[in-house]
């Protein structure tokens, strides 16, 4: 389940158009635990950025994230580092898609930040603010369907209640 | 269909309204439309891990559901084997009779078109990004992820925002040497890598018109290279004429699955081919909007040149390839990689002679799948290499090394700069 108020720092400022093979490299695509895909995160082009990521912490991006393929690793490797949501100016669409199917919270924004930052994110409230500097930043309101997901805490949770709640005793 | 006194509507829009039940969509609404065909690769083996964990014990409608090896084929690795094997015990289970192995099938887009699987007015999702190539055959088809696809295996659904539409009017001949590879990347030079975000793109005039289906499906396939939703080339007489030589299914209704005349669109590009494309279009590392004329480039040598992908892999291809390296041999210092899109492209290029002429060239031939597109097999770059590409993407990393360089172009500059060693107009080559 999210939480509609995330705090955290940001661990990394991303530039604008970063692709799915930034994200995460296509000679990974074989790892489909999802846990694991957390390990190649960044690895060729920003190898620096997984070790310092702390639980929680946020990415903040330039238009398009995500751009590129539809694999779905890029987006469980950010959430499984533990990355607590992503900003950015824009998201290509299926990464959009896959970060909300996952439960990541991505966040279309403007925002001024720098890495160590601290943020404050107001899921509903359509609103960041950076502590460290004092700022706040309108961010847009997700679709109906995202706040849906992302309250049941992906889709794999939504729709197992819908079809099998029988499985959800067991678990 | 829609119902006759419907408001007029883009094709997007229109085939949204059929799937999900309604007389009319317009842009931004939120709609939930049935799928017509739901296709997955490798990945089927992620979207497995899902469904399992969503647990229901079968998916939703096994006819509707294809699935085709083309990333890692053969195994790469123990691990891939692994996960093939993972996917043909699922589709045994489940009795999913669409399945392609290795051998039976190529590059999944490829697959798809020659069997006749996609058709005007349908929904088709797929868990590869390039899915919006069967908007060649008038399908709303759209890339998704893998946990997406197990919803679609569990339920047969998706949501979508109606997207907004983006229509490009081509004029105009395409030039001698100028290809609608060189068309698309000049568009999403001028547009850029989110030019189309969120979009439908309807590609239609004389230029496109005069296309041959192989080469829409590569207008459709990289239109996905600027963000587009979903890219739609028109259903006309050529298309149907395709579609009668692969599939038995009815196409009477087929016809009608064309934007109204009078529809909302968010803008009309008009351009004529003759005047924009002077000479061939480069998209240079590592973004794929970086597009040049080739002029611009100087003095770019290659140490690889790879012809083939879901974007440039086709028969009609691997034909300029042959024509322009009749004769010819491959640069001493450039390996040419020849990967046909499919078993079946592959056997025609073999009877009809392509084959052998490239092979007497000096290229080497993979199988029919993705080959090094990826970055997984079959050609991987070292760091310092340069490569002359067809394929669709030039990402840091994309073919190898971080600090290997793909350039993208079409199959007679990838033929051409095989031959010379560095990236050429094919007119250099062929006089």
């Amino acid at each position: 389940m999210t939480k509609s108020l995330l705090k955290g720092r940001v661990a990394a400022v991303l530039p604008g158009n970063t692709d799915t093979d930034v994200i995460y490299p296509g000679r990974y695509l074989n790892i489909t635990d999802r846990d694991k895909t957390a390990e190649h995160l960044f690895e060729l082009a920003y190898p620096e950025i997984l070790a310092r990521i702390q639980p929680g912490d946020f990415l903040v991006a330039g238009k398009n994230f995500g751009c590129g393929s539809s694999r779905e690793q890029a987006a469980a490797a950010v959430k499984y580092a533990g990355v607590g949501a992503v900003i950015a100016v824009s998201f290509a669409r299926i990464f959009y898609r896959n970060a909300i199917n996952l439960g990541l919270p991505a966040v279309v924004a403007a925002v001024e930040a720098a890495e160590g930052d601290e943020l404050e994110i107001d899921l509903e409230g359509g609103r960041i603010g950076n502590l460290t500097r004092g700022r706040e930043f309108k961010a847009a309101a997700l679709d109906p369907r995202a706040v849906e997901l992302l309250a049941a805490g992906g889709l794999i949770p939504y729709l197992r209640r819908r079809y099998a709640p029988d499985s959800l005793a067991s678990r | 269909m829609p119902r006759a006194d419907a408001p007029p509507m883009t094709l997007a829009e229109k085939i949204l309204a059929r799937a999900s039940g309604r007389s009319s969509v317009s842009p931004d609404q939120i709609v939930v439309a049935s799928i017509d065909l739901a296709m997955s690769h490798e990945n089927a083996d992620l979207v497995r891990k899902s469904f399992r964990e969503i647990g229901v014990s079968r998916v939703w409608d096994p006819e509707r559901i294809v699935i085709i090896l083309d990333h890692r084929i053969p195994a790469e690795s123990e691990k891939t084997a692994t996960t093939h094997q993972a996917i043909r015990e699922f589709v045994s289970e489940q009795g999913i009779r669409h399945f392609y192995d290795v051998g039976r099938g190529g590059i999944c887009h490829q697959v798809l078109a020659e069997n006749g699987h996609v058709l005007p007015g349908m929904v088709v999702a797929g868990t590869d990004s390039h899915t919006t190539t069967h908007g060649a055959f008038g399908a709303f088809a759209t890339g998704i992820g893998a946990t997406e696809m197990a919803g679609v295996w569990t339920e047969g659904k998706l949501w979508f925002k109606v997207p907004s539409t983006l229509r490009i009017e081509v004029s105009g001949a395409l030039p001698q040497w100028i290809s609608a590879k060189d068309l698309i990347l000049y568009i999403i030079g001028q547009l850029g890598s989110d030019g189309a975000d969120y979009r439908a793109v309807e590609f239609d005039g004389p230029a496109i018109r005069h296309m041959t289906v192989a080469s829409r499906m590569v207008l459709a396939n990289l239109a996905m290279e600027m963000g587009a939703k979903v890219a739609f080339a028109p259903v006309d007489e050529q298309l149907l004429s395709y579609l009668k030589k692969h599939t038995h299914a009815d196409l009477s209704a087929c016809a009608a699955w064309r934007p109204d005349p009078d529809a909302r669109y968010e803008k009309v590009l008009r351009l004529d081919a003759g005047e924009v494309l002077q000479e061939p279009q480069v998209a240079c590392p590592h973004t794929v909007d970086n597009v040049k004329p080739l002029s611009a480039l100087g003095d770019v040598r290659v140490n690889q040149a790879v012809l083939g992908s879901c974007t440039n892999g086709r028969l009609e291809d691997l034909e300029m390839a042959a024509y322009v390296l009749a004769g010819r041999q491959v640069h001493p210092r450039t390996r040419l990689l020849i990967i046909p899109a499919s078993q079946q492209v592959y056997l025609e290029a073999l009877r009809l002679g392509y084959l052998e002429t490239l092979v007497a060239a000096g290229a080497i031939v993979n199988p029919p799948g993705c080959g090094p597109c990826v970055g997984v097999h079959q050609g991987i770059l070292a760091a310092g290499e340069v490569c002359i590409s067809s394929t669709n993407r030039n990402f840091i990393g994309r073919m190898g090394s971080k600090d290997s360089q793909v350039y993208l172009a079409s199959p007679a500059v990838v033929a051409a700069s095989a031959v010379a060693g560095r990236i050429v107009h094919p007119k250099e080559i062929v006089s």
